[in-house]
């Protein structure tokens, strides 16, 4: 049954054997092949001997240079605590005031604020701390809350309408949707909120519903945005009367504000920042306001 | 298809179909309020259209008696038809997602077309769907012709075919309604995978059993890579999947293991996944059609012995490697790293061989795109199992884990190796199964090459760049000991990348349709082959049996 032929091409013996027209050569295993494998085994072996490798029951061989995976990376987290103290420390201890006149240490700030900024709060401030609908601006001047690295320190810690126990609470009501104002009622104070900040608004025609809507703002709505409209951060009622806006100015959304109120989420970074990254942040975050108009 | 089934078997395939209705349409009542419902829908009409099939050619002429002294092709003709279709949609869907991590609007806001949702129908469109059946189809091919006998069942080959296809069908459309096992490259949920084990154990029996009848002396490599992808397939199979349903209504379950075993288990399957199905599947391809096409003998049967053995054992202990630095012991992470290693020697000897058979036909290389097809195939396994146990050293893979280098090695397996390996295979397999003298348009084949290949470059030097650049910015720290980038950062990082990345797979999916196009003209308008035979062997021709 076996026909061995010679192959004119490699000089080699064909096995014998003969599937559908195919053959085999018999050439012996090229020796690079074997030094090859003598190469990886010698190595793995070597590798079992220095690290953990084999299990034994209920242990395991823990190797000659006695490595762990977990204590290697402890290690090497009291190192970066280490390397990081240097002004770590300094954040964690000094008044805001020191830590913004020292130049370089506000290098490091800038530099370590940027990264801790983008993993941490770009997802809804935006990596340039912009903001967008519904996710108030950092960079500029107005503040629901207060600015300054203090007041911003204090909104990070326990968030807003969270479940933090000093949680910043804020709610505005839903008036239109619970009945506290009728339908022309809401369209009327939407109408007064809006020319607040756009005078060219107050036209003669719709002079009757801003007039009627400034009645309904002093009966309802002056408790919290105060009479002249211009908020109090105490608890975190927003400025009407300047042209930032956290759900947007335009009379259609200040029109679905008052109808089905607002009650935003800051999360508590509380348990999820060390101190000195809080305080880092929060110089971060004023830093972004008063660089920028 | 159904003129090689005497009355008795089509009598079979339409109990067979209509059970398969019947129990569609149990799962549709039962699982009435619950997805699995609409996967009851599916397996009833999926079900009832092929008994409708059957029933529609139910009285045609009988086959006559001397079938069995043919090869069985046609499950195998059906089996590229569906590959080739299944390659399109999966690849469709992986410039799709490639395109969404570019441009994440492409999800046009809708539930079902959310990334998660869809890049599982691009993996196992293109695992199972392309690869799976083209494995079947080329495996059924194979094992006839190097055994010289026909498949050992009539009904069997199409069960496995079809049964498959409907497995694939539930998992792409279930992943769609939001269904998974959260487990990559076994997403598909507890009743589906059910049904695959009954099919893959058909396949299983039926493979061993048409061996069993082989009239040469010997079983030819590609038959034991054959056969080691679909036992051990089966194996890692049942044993990932071991889960409990929340009810017989409901398509969730959990599975049995628990934390980091379940992470192991999930590795030590998914690394053998590569290994059985994604390597030693389509190493059989390769040891078939590349000497067949090229006309030469094989370099060295030793060198098929050492790969074999050495593949077959060495990849079991591999998995742990995708769990470097995680809650995983550190002692299963070197044995994944060190057995990673010594992998590589048997996974080249493989390449090796593949490429020396080539040594007196380099001139078939150059002029024929097929084989040319085969030759890269073999280069692009070389190169990304040298990768592969390069990733798998522990400090290499700190910095490559997580990162796109993984998805461009991935990918430099799956379109440079799995790909291209298959396509030549069908090149080579198409003419003679549908008994043309050769492929429709041999420029259309090289076109195709041209095509494939530069978008598995194109595809992997971007991953590999981003990947990289990915590695190098989440492990940069600044002089104060914080990191220099955040997420964000490297994100934007990779956008030019993700926007290559989605070109060159839009030229991998470019090219599958060029090779559908070319192979559906082949069937339909290329000139007739003169007669030759391919039968198998007759008993009475063979004397002292």
């Amino acid at each position: 049954m076996a026909d061995v032929e010679r192959d004119p091409v490699t000089g080699r013996d064909t096995t014998g054997h003969e599937w559908n027209g195919i053959k085999e050569l018999d050439t012996p295993i090229p020796r690079g092949v074997l030094m090859f494998l003598i190469v990886t085994h010698v190595w793995a072996i070597f590798w079992w001997f220095m690290v953990p490798a084999w299990p034994l029951g209920v242990t395991y061989t823990k190797g000659l240079l006695g490595i762990d995976q977990q204590t290697t990376v402890e290690a090497r987290v009291i190192d970066g605590q280490q390397q990081r103290s240097g002004w770590t420390t300094r954040l964690e201890n000094e008044p805001y005031d020191t830590i913004l006149a020292d130049e370089a240490l506000m290098r490091t700030v800038r530099d370590t604020g940027r990264q801790l900024f983008g993993d941490n709060c770009a997802a809804c401030h935006g990596r340039d701390g912009r903001g967008r609908a519904n996710y108030p601006d950092l960079t500029d001047d107005d503040w629901l809350w207060g600015g300054g690295p203090e007041l911003i320190e204090q909104t990070m810690r326990v968030g807003i309408n969270t479940a933090h126990p000093e949680s910043r609470v804020s709610q505005m009501p839903a008036f239109g949707r619970d009945e506290m104002l009728d339908r022309e009622q809401v369209r009327s104070v939407a109408a007064y909120v809006y020319s607040l900040t756009h005078p060219d608004y107050s036209t003669p025609e719709n002079l009757d519903r801003i007039n009627a809507g400034r009645e309904v703002f002093v009966t309802t709505c002056a408790a919290c945005h105060g009479e002249n409209a211009q908020g109090d951060k105490e608890i975190g009622a927003p400025n009407l009367s300047d042209p930032y806006w956290v759900y947007g100015g335009d009379l259609d959304t200040i029109i679905a504000s008052v109808h089905g109120g607002r009650q935003g989420h800051m999360p508590t970074w509380d348990e999820r920042l060390t101190t000195a990254e809080m305080r880092t942040l929060a110089v971060y975050v004023h830093d972004l306001g008063t660089e920028q108009p | 298809m159904l003129a090689n089934l005497t009355s008795l078997e089509r009598q079979y395939a339409l109990m067979l179909a209509g059970a398969v209705a019947l129990a569609g349409l149990a799962m549709a009542v039962v699982g009435r309020s619950d997805v699995l419902g609409v996967h009851g829908v599916i397996v009833m009409v999926f079900g009832g259209g092929l008994a409708w099939l059957v029933m529609a050619s139910f009285y045609g002429p009988e086959p006559t008696d001397d079938r069995t002294a043919a090869y069985y092709d046609d499950p195998i003709k059906v089996g590229i038809v569906l590959s080739m279709a299944w390659a399109v949609f999966g690849m469709f869907m992986g410039v799709w997602v490639a395109a969404l991590l570019a441009w994440p609007d492409l999800a046009f806001d809708a539930a079902w077309s959310t990334f998660g949702r869809l890049r599982p129908t691009h993996t196992t469109g293109v695992i199972f769907g392309f690869g799976g059946n083209a494995l079947i189809a080329t495996s059924f091919h194979v094992v006839q012709r190097t055994s010289r006998a026909r498949l050992a069942g009539q009904l069997s080959p199409w069960f496995v075919l079809l049964g498959f296809n409907l497995f694939c069908l539930l998992a792409v459309s279930g992943y769609l309604l939001g269904v998974t096992q959260s487990k990559e490259y076994a997403e598909a949920e507890w009743y589906a995978d059910l049904w695959l084990v009954i099919v893959w154990v058909t396949y299983f029996v039926l493979y061993i059993a048409t061996i069993a009848r082989r009239k040469e002396p010997h079983i030819y490599v590609a038959n034991w890579y054959f056969m080691a992808f679909i036992l051990v397939v089966a194996i890692l199979h049942i044993v990932n999947n071991l889960a409990v349903p929340i009810s017989w209504g409901q398509a969730k379950s959990y599975t049995i293991w628990p934390g980091v075993q379940d992470a192991m288990v999930q590795w030590w399957y998914g690394h053998n996944a590569v290994a059985f199905f994604l390597t030693a599947g389509f190493l059989g391809m390769l040891y078939y059609y590349l000497p067949v096409r090229a006309k030469r003998p094989i370099f060295s049967y030793r060198l098929s012995i050492l790969s074999f053995w050495g593949i077959t054992f060495f990849y079991m202990w591999a998995g742990s490697h995708h769990l470097h630095y995680t809650a995983l012991p550190h002692w299963v992470q070197t044995l994944g790293m060190t057995f990673s290693v010594m992998l590589l020697v048997p996974s080249w000897a493989s390449a090796g061989n593949a490429l020396l058979t080539l040594n007196g036909a380099w001139h078939r290389v150059r002029d024929d795109a097929t084989l040319r097809f085969m030759m890269a195939a073999a280069v692009f396994y070389g190169l990304s199992t040298f990768e592969g146990s390069f990733m798998a050293i522990r400090p290499v893979n700190a910095l490559s884990h997580y990162t796109d280098w993984t998805v461009g090695h991935v990918h430099a397996g799956a379109l440079g190796w799995v790909a291209l390996i298959t396509f030549g295979s069908l090149y080579t397999l198409v003419p003679s199964l549908w008994k043309r003298e050769r492929m429709y348009s041999a420029t259309l084949v090289e076109v195709h090459f041209w095509l494939a290949i530069a978008g598995t470059v194109i595809y992997v030097f971007a991953m590999w760049n981003s990947g990289i650049i990915q590695g190098l910015m989440w492990r940069t720290y600044t002089q104060e000991g914080a990191l220099a980038y955040s997420f964000v950062d490297s994100l934007v990082a990779m956008y030019p990348y993700y926007i290559a990345r989605a070109f060159g797979g839009l030229l991998f999916l470019i090219g599958a349709i060029v090779g559908c196009y070319n192979i559906w003209m082949t069937v339909r308008a290329a000139p007739l082959a003169a007669l030759r035979s391919d039968a198998p062997v007759q008993p009475a021709a063979v004397p002292g049996e």
